[in-house]
């Protein structure tokens, strides 16, 4: 057995686990009841579980629980918080971008293109929509909002820096 | 002031508790309101709403159903003015909760905010069926569907409201819910004070008047969908995420080979694993139980180790598969025959034929299916069930887990939440039925998450290969004068329709699959016209007993519909069978255009009959700039090379709804890489119910199509006897970091006509369109999907040498 302390949108939390090995996200479901991240596949390669690790994007479902060890854990209920904007439990403003454009259908996927779109336009300001598509590689979406995600990405990154 | 009660407005009655439980999603307000109001919408209440009927005294299901012939099963409305929506077409990620809001908004007149909406829940919700086959719309618009329940309701209150008023009702104002007579607007009154939380205790009347379409304030309108915010939060609660208290986590061992069976197991090898792992065998269903995830996995892993399974079934190779479909004993259906067909035929001046193919497909969904079953009691009369279930049906499931638990249907709860987009029968189904399998083994809930590879390998069912021969005569003249087609489907299993063993993990367990009979004698002549499955191609008049019932003009034509046992498990997968027919039809279309050098669009229009049809073809030609000229496109300095633009229509199934497209691609004639660069489609499905979210389904359905059409196949190995398509990277899909094509859609608003649905439409046409396109840039035919750059250079090679 061991003890991990870690923050978890914005909490200090600690859990005590038998397996070093066991995933982020399955810490995150069972022991914290976090829903914005899903299991798609378990291998890393559709971008379901797709976390903030000290506010870079990771795959929290190939992710181990110890590696999350002193690093602070965004969720997509956590992303406002994240960025300390008021009032928690309203959306993102590219939450909100999602929202506005119904950038989604099924919406299991969204974990991916948000937290992916969030990071990229932190880190590249005007992005075009060539780089935002780029910068989306790894996630997936099977409803196939692609064109949708694209716009409402490029749509947060524009309202960033008006 | 207020008059004599003249609807029979009855007095409350409690909930019991269980219905209360079912209803535990609703906020605090509507609860209590339900509780107190008490809305007879569950079990025993019901029972004795229905008491005398045959269903109600059933000793097979004496609760638990509701009467879908009575107001108060769709709609209450709450003394503080509340009012709750029940009806039974589920949210599966296409905005059906939010359109069914919609309705009951707009018939009430009210805003969407008022509009508590309660979806698929058995006891709970009227029993809709399955939420399938662009059915949704065109039932609840329809007169057995959620609207005329609504307008009951809303006809009741203005009786009721007339009364109060002492107006006629033609002298009644309506506004958010509170009616006031015209010329004394201080005179009002509101649902709540009219109904005081009782109920209205009234049949639906099937014929109620809709409110007029060009009236429509909430219908018609881009009400963002109310799913949206909570899914993007991060807070919506997927079945994957239903959490119950002293919840277990299980995981499936499925046998390495299709068909596997267990000859030997030892249990133990999981003895001394952390998390408490238990083994669960039911004959060839395995799977092991834990008290997390990780631990459940990692019982689950070395249980493997642990059985020894025989050998598999036997496969064909990948490569014979439609050899092995059309060597298959059939059941045999005739969609159409016209009876002249070899005799018209035997006089044609030219006949075409061509065989097109369509493989196994997966429905890929972005999840892992997963599901929650609670099963208290074991088995029997005393035995309880509830389910959390992603299931396309909750009254089917409820019958699958009753056969398969043996356990009455009466005492079983299938709640439907949402999982990840299915497109028809993914894992969500089976799941449950794992779930269930194993929360009876253990005595407590269990939720089954499949692993990726549990999803792809056992656990979904995919969507049938099809081989599609096409016989088309024409006279010298290039008229087409007959046109015989037969398609060859393999099946295996299927949907839910109650049978444990027509899904994979029932099967396992000893239950039998309904088998596919070969025909003894030839099919019989139709009788009526029905092409659900678009069997019958649009250029033909669809003649059944020589009236004509489709959308074109070929007056000699037969269809032929065989289904063969097929190797890998099947279910409906979005557009099942019309989008492979489909494929087929749209094809040899343009291979007879190009054979007379016309314009495929022309030679189209030259059969067509419908004026709906013929409507939304003009209008892509028109959008897409189509330029009139046969293909493939000779070569011109003036554009650019590998370049061309394919068209498809078609009428949806035998009257759901109007679709025409026009492709655009680019390929490389060398390295065979086909890109989709613009696709043009217009459709008309009647009313539109709100433009962004078709719009939302038309780009979904041809990026998803072009996906399909592209890269996507089941592959299979026959040596082993497996699949050996089992993640994301042997099972290609389209991804981010492609070329998402430019998209035109055009919405047609026949406000008039019949609600058609939309889920499906668009989709079926994106392989013929990409086809025909390819055609035009090259010369090639592509017959069979995926059209990946190996099969593009094959069929180059073999078609141009």
């Amino acid at each position: 057995m061991a003890t991990y302390g870690l923050q978890v949108n914005g909490q200090n939390v600690s859990v005590t686990i038998d397996d070093a090995d066991t995933p982020l996200l399955y810490v995150l479901e069972q022991n914290f009841h976090i829903n914005g991240a899903r299991f798609g596949c378990g291998l890393g390669q559709c971008g379901a579980c797709t976390v903030l690790l000290d506010g870079r994007p990771i795959r929290s479902c190939i992710t181990p629980v110890s590696e999350a060890e002193g690093h602070s854990v965004t969720s997509l209920e956590g992303l406002r918080a994240h960025d300390k904007l008021p009032d928690p439990s309203d959306l993102h403003p590219i939450q909100e971008a999602f929202a506005k454009l119904q950038a989604l259908q099924c919406g299991y996927c969204v974990a991916g293109p948000i937290m992916q779109g969030y990071a990229f336009v932190r880190d590249n300001a005007n992005p075009t929509r060539a780089e935002i598509e780029q910068a989306l590689k790894g996630v997936m979406c099977r409803c196939c909002a692609h064109t949708r995600m694209i716009d409402a990405i490029q749509t947060y990154a524009q309202e960033k820096t008006r | 002031m207020k008059p004599k009660n003249p609807l029979k407005l009855d007095g409350a009655q409690p909930l019991s508790e269980k219905a209360l439980e079912a209803l535990n999603h609703l906020d605090p307000s509507r609860r209590d309101f339900l509780k107190t109001a008490g809305i007879m919408m569950i079990g025993i209440g019901v029972g004795a709403a229905t008491a005398g009927t045959a269903e109600a005294q059933s000793p097979l299901n004496p609760s638990g159903n509701i009467d879908n012939t009575q107001l108060d099963s769709w709609v209450a409305i709450g003394a503080d003015e509340s009012i709750t929506v029940f009806a039974g077409k589920c949210e599966l990620g296409t905005g059906m909760k939010t359109m069914q809001i919609q309705i009951a908004a707009e018939e009430l007149s009210v805003p969407v905010e008022r509009i508590t909406m309660v979806l698929c829940r058995t006891g709970v919700t009227p029993n809709q069926g399955l939420t399938v086959g662009s059915l949704s719309a065109p039932t609840q618009f329809g007169n057995n569907g959620l609207r005329v329940a609504v307008d009951t309701a809303r006809d009741a209150l203005y009786q009721l409201a007339s009364l109060w008023l002492g107006v006629s009702v033609d002298q009644l104002v309506l506004n958010d819910g509170v009616f006031s007579a015209s010329g004394d607007p201080a005179a009002t009154v509101s649902y709540g004070e009219l109904v005081q939380g009782r109920r209205f205790n009234l049949p639906v009347n099937r014929s109620a008047v809709p409110n007029n379409p060009s009236t429509w304030k909430v219908l018609g309108k881009s009400v963002p969908r109310v799913d949206v915010p909570p899914k993007v939060k991060g807070t919506y609660q997927y079945v994957q995420k239903v959490r119950v208290p002293g919840m277990l986590y299980g995981k499936v061992v499925r046998p390495p080979g299709l068909g596997a069976k267990v000859q030997s197991i030892d249990k133990g090898v999981v003895n001394g694993l952390p998390g408490n792992p238990q083994v669960v065998q039911v004959n060839d269903f395995v799977g092991v139980v834990a008290d997390t995830e990780w631990h459940a996995m990692k019982a689950a892993a070395a249980l493997v180790n642990g059985i020894t399974w025989s050998s598999g079934d036997t496969f064909p190779n990948q490569a014979d598969l439609y050899t092995f479909m059309q060597q298959q004993p059939s059941r045999n259906a005739l969609s159409v025959n016209t009876g002249d067909v070899d005799q018209v035929m035997a006089t044609a001046a030219k006949v075409m034929t061509a065989q097109y193919r369509y493989p196994y497909q997966m429905h890929g969904s972005l999840a892992a299916s997963a599901a929650v079953v609670d099963v208290r009691g074991a088995t029997g009369d005393k035995a309880t069930v509830k389910a959390w279930s992603c299931t396309q049906g909750v009254y089917n499931m409820r019958t699958t887990l009753a056969n398969l638990l043996r356990i009455p249907a009466a005492n079983i709860e299938v709640v439907f939440v949402e999982g990840s987009g299915c497109y028809g029968h993914n894992g969500g189904d089976p799941v449950t039925q794992d779930a269930a399998l194993l929360s009876q083994a253990v005595g407590k809930p269990v939720r089954v998450l499949y692993s990726r590879a549990d999803e792809m390998i056992a656990g979904e069912h995919y969507g049938l290969p099809m081989v599609c021969n096409e016989k088309v005569g024409l006279d010298a003249s290039g008229t087409i004068i007959a046109w015989d087609y037969e398609n060859i489907e393999a099946q295996r299993g299927g949907g839910a329709v109650g049978t444990p063993g027509n899904n994979i993990p029932g099967y396992l367990a000893g239950f039998p699959t309904t088998q596919i009979v070969p025909s003894a004698t030839p099919p019989n002549n139709p009788t009526n016209f029905n092409n659900g499955n678009n069997t019958v191609p649009p250029y033909v008049s669809g003649s059944v007993n020589g009236v004509s019932f489709y959308t074109g003009t070929i007056a000699s034509h037969r269809v032929l519909n065989r289904v063969v046992a097929g190797p890998l498990w099947t279910a409906w997968l979005r557009s099942p069978s019309r989008l492979q027919n489909t494929f087929a039809h749209e094809g040899i279309m343009d291979e007879i255009a190009a054979s007379l050098n016309a314009d495929p669009v022309e030679y189209r229009l030259r059969y067509l009959s419908d004026p709906r049809l013929i409507n939304v073809v003009k209008a892509v030609a028109q959008k897409a700039n189509w330029e009139t000229r046969p293909s493939p496109k000779r070569a011109s300095p003036f554009s650019r090379s590998g370049t061309g633009r394919g068209f498809s229509c078609y009428l949806h199934q035998t009257n759901n709804g109007y679709c025409a497209m026009a492709a655009e691609v680019l390929v490389d004639e060398s390295t065979g890489e086909i890109t989709v660069t613009k696709v043009i489609t217009a459709i008309d499905a009647g009313p539109v119910i709100s433009p962004d979210g078709l719009n939302n389904q038309v780009e979904g359905q041809v990026i998803q199509g072009i996906s399909r059409t592209l890269y996507e196949e089941v592959l299979f190995d026959r040596a082993s006897s497996r699949i050996t398509t089992k993640d994301w990277r042997s099972y290609v899909t389209l991804q981010f970091g492609g070329v998402i094509p430019e998209i035109v859609s055009i919405l047609v608003d026949s406000r008039n006509a019949p609600v058609a649905g939309s889920g499906e439409i668009t989709i079926t046409l994106v392989p013929s369109a990409i086809g025909n396109a390819i055609y035009d840039a090259t010369g090639v035919r592509m017959r069979q999907v995926p059209f990946t750059p190996e099969a593009f250079l094959a069929a180059k090679k073999e078609q141009k040498g």
